[in-house]
């Protein structure tokens, strides 16, 4: 692993870091050594996040979402691994710890959900003991002291019969009391900083909605920073304050949730917007679906990784990358040459409409080549591609 | 939920597949059996597609694979065009499956990873003919083309070089070759990204209207059911709760469940505002000792007595609007 940051570099930065300020990332790249070639699963994410807020990940599998996630908590990505850039968390680099040291950040500052709740608790221990394991290492709570404290957290997550259900195993609780337990034990400990990674996906949608909402709730509550990473725009949408969109390793899209949802700004977030179905859409209405597929991480295409597949794409998209900048609004970034609403982006539409390019053209029978409209419209029968 | 009842069964004469008191249970451990569908049933007109939704564990897949008799229901009657399925020995049946084929939720092990595509996709068509190897080859061509894939490139590969997007596509072209009047799809993009599930779909949609399909969809993700459907089902533990159009279904929920069902969506949309404190739903009870009376009773909050010990019976709501509640949610019309 190789840390680009010195001592005087760190503590430069350490003052620059507001006081409501909890985690920046600067620059964060991690790579993989695999047979066929370096992978590049993160490429140079940069990001902060304020106390008391909540950041939505948004990618597709294999957008980096999780490694970003993995690698900012330090967890074990295996060997052939490097990670460069810095992860300043209260001021400290998370990347420039020893193992010891993390040791104490994890489980009692900085804790982490995961998706699937059988494979993160361990079925060979009762959840009361999982649940205040920690608690019992760092604070060095007391056995009696901590089945009192294990019991107020289950009720707190809405455990019912939680006195009984203490002295189970995992396996004899569902997928939803699981996922229950998992997200006591990750705040027995009051962290300051709380991930989510996919949290709801292995869980039925009515039981995805209660699990959701005692996130929301104990994150208000508790004023804990949350970082949700999630491939489920839905999941995100009016539940986390900000949003960060990656494809191919990259953030190409950043800006509040509202901002994301009202002025779409990235190409990428357009058509992931676009190709979602929806309850308040009338029933067979026609999807605008995104031609091709994500690039292979070993082999990212020159230029913008999503060039192959935007319905916008110009030469210079092929040749230069765009960096992630500032919009006009405040805290509204984007990675694009030519974002959505801008004149640039109407222009280069019609230049790829009159080459007949193919994924301009699905987009445009797709949408009843009316670009005027909004997003969902229903064609008439017969006018999808 | 319940519900028994068939006031939502069309006539006899213009259905494709009829459905009735579908009933499949499975030995558990001791002497305890899965009740895993409790008395279902249902039709499909010909060229319609049905949505079945319902949570894990509501029997949808138990519903859809006793189509095919993979495995016969425990009893109830399965009506394919005209014949009786239950009725048929195994022998028997096989000319019949040609018709109703399957498409499975992971692409990627329900096909075979030491074949070569051109072979998966033909391998129906060695048993039913034609048996010509050329007139093979041009069939097999002729479906990967209509799935969007390149033959000459697809044709020589095997399943590992694919992606799960182009993996079901593989599976459909499979699924088609044979010219089946009904495709049963469980869960087919459930485990895709959310860029390509849309390609499926819309694909799904095209061969419809080309092949002329009878589609049995079932998922999990109602706003994915809701754009696929002509008319959908809603399950719960072993039973349907409430059967309708879409857009009926959706904006006039007359089931408390499937209510709960729309109220946990997590729309993508912020502008839509989330009751945080909203969390005394519970969870599905157990299909080996399910509720007496109305299955659904114990996380309903409409539940009365009446729900305990008697067991709703599907009727009619408005046209063409059929739920199993004691206590609906929309006026009963009439």
């Amino acid at each position: 692993m190789t840390i680009g940051v010195e001592g005087t570099t760190a503590s430069a930065a350490a003052k620059t870091i507001l006081d409501s300020e909890i985690l920046r990332v600067e620059d964060l790249h991690t790579s993989f050594f695999l047979p066929i070639g370096e992978l590049q699963a993160v490429r140079g994410v940069s990001f902060s996040l304020h106390r008391g807020r909540s950041l939505g990940i948004v990618g597709e599998s294999g957008s980096g979402k999780t490694v970003l996630a993995r690698s900012i908590m330090r967890l074990n990505l295996g060997a052939n691994v490097e990670i460069s850039g810095s992860a300043f968390f209260e001021g400290r680099d998370l990347l420039a710890l020893s193992r010891r040291e993390m040791r104490r950040i994890w489980g009692s500052d900085i804790a982490m959900i995961f998706q699937d709740p059988m494979t993160s608790l361990n079925p060979m221990v009762k959840v009361g003991r999982q649940v205040t394991e920690h608690l019992r290492k760092h604070n060095g709570v007391g056995r009696q002291e901590a089945k009192r404290i294990a019991l107020d957290l289950l009720n707190e997550v809405r455990i019912p019969e939680a006195a009984s259900r203490i002295d189970r195993f995992p396996h004899e609780l569902s997928g939803g009391m699981r996922q229950r337990v998992s997200i006591a034990s990750a705040l027995a400990c009051e962290p300051s900083l709380l991930f989510a990674d996919e949290p709801t996906t292995a869980l039925d949608v009515t039981v995805q909605h209660q699990i959701l909402n005692l996130l929301s709730r104990e994150q208000r509550q508790r004023n804990m920073t949350m970082v949700m990473v999630t491939h489920d725009l839905g999941v995100v949408a009016g539940r986390t304050d900000d949003i960060l969109v990656m494809y191919a390793g990259k953030v190409v899209e950043q800006a509040s949730t509202v901002e994301i949802f009202d002025k779409t700004q990235h190409p990428y977030t357009e058509a992931l917007m676009r190709s979602i179905p929806r309850t308040a859409q009338a029933s067979h209405t026609p999807l605008v679906a995104i031609t091709g597929r994500p690039p292979v991480a070993t082999h990212l295409p020159k230029g913008c990784a999503f060039s192959p597949r935007c319905p916008y794409v110009q030469p210079r998209c092929h040749e230069e990358d765009p960096v992630l900048a500032p919009t006009g609004t405040s805290g509204h970034k984007v990675a694009c040459w030519y974002p959505v609403g801008s004149d640039s982006n109407r222009e280069a539409f019609e230049r790829n409409l009159s080459n007949r390019l193919p994924q301009t053209l699905a987009v445009a029978e797709s949408l009843g080549a009316d670009q005027s409209s909004e997003t969902p419209i229903s064609v008439p029968e017969g006018g999808l591609a | 939920m319940a519900g028994s009842g068939k006031a939502h069964l069309r006539s006899a004469e213009e259905v494709l597949i009829q459905v009735q008191d579908l009933v499949v249970e499975f030995p558990a451990a001791g002497k305890n059996t899965v009740k895993a569908v409790s008395g279902i049933s249902f039709d499909v007109m010909p060229g319609e597609t049905l949505g079945l939704v319902g949570e894990s564990g509501c029997g949808k897949s138990t519903v859809a694979r006793s189509l095919i008799q993979l495995p016969p229901p425990s009893s109830g009657s399965v009506v394919v065009n005209g014949v009786e399925l239950t009725d048929l020995s195994d022998r028997q049946l096989r000319p019949h499956r040609t018709g109703l084929q399957m498409i499975f939720q992971d692409p990627i092990s329900s096909l075979n990873p030491r074949r070569r595509v051109a072979d998966i996709v033909s391998e129906p068509l060695r048993v039913w003919g034609p048996h010509d190897e050329d007139e093979q080859a041009e069939i097999v061509d002729r479906m990967l083309y209509a799935v969007g894939l390149d033959p000459e490139v697809a044709r020589d590969k095997r399943p590992h070089e694919f992606s799960g997007g182009q993996c079901q596509r593989i599976s459909i072209a499979r699924s088609l070759v044979l010219g089946p009047k009904v495709l049963i799809c469980d869960e087919p993009v459930s485990s895709l990204d959310v860029s390509v599930q849309a390609q499926i779909l819309n694909l799904l949609r095209d061969l419809k209207a080309e092949y002329g399909l009878t589609l049995v969809f079932i998922a999990h993700d109602l706003a994915v059911v809701k754009n696929v459907s002509d008319r959908v089902a809603v399950m719960y533990l072993g039973k349907l709760c409430e059967v309708a159009e879409p857009d009926k279904l959706y904006s006039n929920p007359a089931h408390p469940y499937t209510t709960l069902l729309l109220e946990s969506i997590p729309e993508p949309d912020p502008a839509v505002a989330i009751d945080v404190s909203l969390d005394s739903t519970g969870e599905i009870p157990s299909s080996i000792d399910p509720p007496s009376g109305c299955r659904f009773r114990t996380r309903c909050p409409q539940a009365s007595e009446r729900c305990t010990n008697e067991e709703p019976q599907m009727r009619e709501v408005s046209a063409g609007h059929y739920v199993a509640c004691h206590h609906p949610l929309v006026a009963v019309a009439g």
